[in-house]
């Protein structure tokens, strides 16, 4: 087990503060409310950095069946997440190492999972898939059950 | 007769201050009742042993990975519970977060999502009213 935490190089900034990867990667936080609060309410708040624009685009357009979920929001805030996931995209203009994100990513694939991206792919590639089904991790989208503080999840508070 | 719709009042303001003394709260039990009432002119009043079983029931209509309240709410509704995607969820009883439904948008909003997502329709006003009434008295 501590074989696998040693080797996670990527931390996530959670609360203003960014944080770095082995490669020299940033991540900076979400400073957006209804980002935090919204998405928040049921998972990990993903950086907007980890998909392309067009990703953020098709998932935010379908939030009715979210995977499996009814995860609906208002039009204004639908939109306005929406826009500012596809601001920070991975291939945003602004975006700071977006391209280390999208690195092996066919131009013609829209991924709606973080965990379907080539870097996050080859960055677990030693992580065996029973490590991501135990209790306390539940699902590989849990990434705060690995990267967060000493290894407890903290998000954005249920609402 | 004053007297006796005086103590009649202040018997039945005993009996729900236990349950919700919330305004908040209470005017939203008080709006999906005035909604039970006119869909059914026969409605009496919202019942928590109804609500429990509602709670507890496994439905069908709804998606497959969540086929009850008490999938992500456990059954215990005084324990945290859990999102699919590993979330914590506070507990819904309101002994345990006092501020369970008293926001307005955010009950209609989760009414909304998690009635599709479990039912696969809207819940009815009595569902609703059952649903509260039941975890304000837990």
């Amino acid at each position: 087990m501590h074989r696998y935490l040693l080797s996670i190089t990527i931390c996530l900034g959670m609360s203003g503060s960014a944080a770095f990867a082995e490669e020299g990667i940033v991540v900076p936080a979400i400073d957006d409310p209804a980002t935090l609060k919204e998405c928040g309410a049921c998972h990990f708040t993903f950086p907007p950095q980890m998909l392309p624009a067009r990703s953020w685009k098709k998932l935010m357009a379908s939030l009715g069946n979210h995977f499996g979920e009814d995860a609906s929001l208002p039009d204004a805030t639908r939109v306005a997440i929406t826009a500012y996931m596809v601001g920070h995209a991975a291939d945003a203009p602004t975006t700071e190492n977006g391209k280390w994100f999208l690195r092996g990513l066919a131009d013609t694939v829209t991924p709606l999972r973080i965990t379907e991206m080539p870097f996050w792919r080859r960055g677990h590639a030693e992580v065996p898939r029973s490590y991501f089904s135990k209790p306390q991790v539940k699902t590989a989208s849990n990434c705060m059950a690995c990267h967060g503080n000493g290894g407890g999840g903290t998000g954005g508070d249920e609402d | 007769m004053k007297g006796v719709l005086a103590i009649a009042l202040s018997v039945l303001a005993l009996g729900t201050a236990a349950a919700a003394a919330n305004p908040a709260r209470d005017a939203i039990l008080a709006a999906l009742a005035a909604e039970a009432k006119g869909a059914d002119p026969g409605f009496a009043a919202f019942s928590a042993p109804r609500g429990q079983t509602f709670f507890m029931a496994n439905h069908t209509g709804g998606k497959p990975d969540t086929p009850s309240c008490s999938t992500c709410h456990t059954r215990d509704p005084t324990q945290e519970g859990q999102t699919r995607a590993a979330k914590s969820i506070a507990p819904m009883a309101v002994s345990r977060t006092p501020d369970r439904f008293t926001d307005a948008e955010k009950v209609a909003k989760w009414f909304a999502r998690n009635c599709n997502s479990v039912l696969g329709r809207e819940c009815t006003a009595v569902e609703k009213g059952d649903f509260i009434t039941y975890l304000a008295g837990k």
